[in-house]
């Protein structure tokens, strides 16, 4: 978490709400951000951290273990009207990438505005593909992996 | 600084709320134990209620739906002082 606190500046500015869960409570939530987040980075966790008493929310999120009563890694990117656009879920030794989580919030946030679609490896700036019956066929014409400009 | 407040020991929350069976039968939802997995790209986020901790303001609870209009990115992880 403390990862994605140090890029809280970067997704406030793409207008972005952060929220943790755990299965712990709200008080070693204070105690763990005290303790020791707030020495990985400054100001500690700028975002509310929920403690999901039981796994019940994990478990309607598909991100409940039942044999070790913890939620595992899930990052799930919500938009403005409800709906989840992406869901990555990793067992617990591998941690997630924040840079990538921000990648498709971009490329998410730019379909949304365009109606656009984006290539494979995406970023802001770089070629987006207008879906169509001319497309078809003729991607190749205009994206090829390597030549993302 | 943090607000001196009242806080018990236990503090309930709502956690996962179906809007399903709320809104078809107006019966009380369903225990989240018997809740299905609904989570899944292209369809609305569960909503639920949780008790929270924010730094700088203390304890609150908090709804997803509170942020409806915004970007929300949802993270959850095994648990506190893990090593990840």
């Amino acid at each position: 978490m403390a990862a994605v606190a140090a890029s809280h500046g970067e997704l406030v500015e793409l207008g972005v709400q952060v929220l943790s869960m755990s299965t712990d409570s709200r008080f070693i939530h204070k105690i763990w951000n005290e303790a020791e987040l707030s020495k990985m980075v400054d100001g500690g966790i700028p975002f509310p951290m929920l403690s999901d008493a039981g796994g019940r929310v994990g478990r309607v999120y598909g991100v409940y273990e039942e044999a070790a009563g913890v939620n595992i890694r899930g990052r799930f990117l919500i938009d403005p009207d409800g709906v989840i656009q992406a869901m990555e879920v990793l067992t617990p030794a591998v941690g997630r990438h924040v840079g990538e989580t921000i990648r498709q919030l971009k490329a998410f946030q730019h379909v949304r505005e365009t109606g656009e679609a984006t290539p494979s490896g995406w970023q802001p700036g770089k070629k987006t593909l207008k879906p169509g019956p001319e497309l078809v066929g003729r991607v190749w014409e205009v994206w090829k992996p390597g030549q993302e400009d | 600084m943090m607000a001196k407040e009242q806080d018990g020991c236990v503090q309930a929350a709502a956690g996962p709320i179906d809007q399903g069976a709320a809104s078809e039968s107006g019966a009380p939802a369903a225990p989240a134990s018997r809740m299905p997995i609904v989570a899944r790209v292209g369809g609305e986020a569960p909503d639920f209620e949780a008790s929270g901790y924010v730094a700088g303001s203390g304890f609150k609870n908090i709804k997803l739906s509170d942020y409806r209009g915004k970007w929300v990115l949802l993270c959850f992880y095994p648990g506190d002082f893990t090593f990840v």
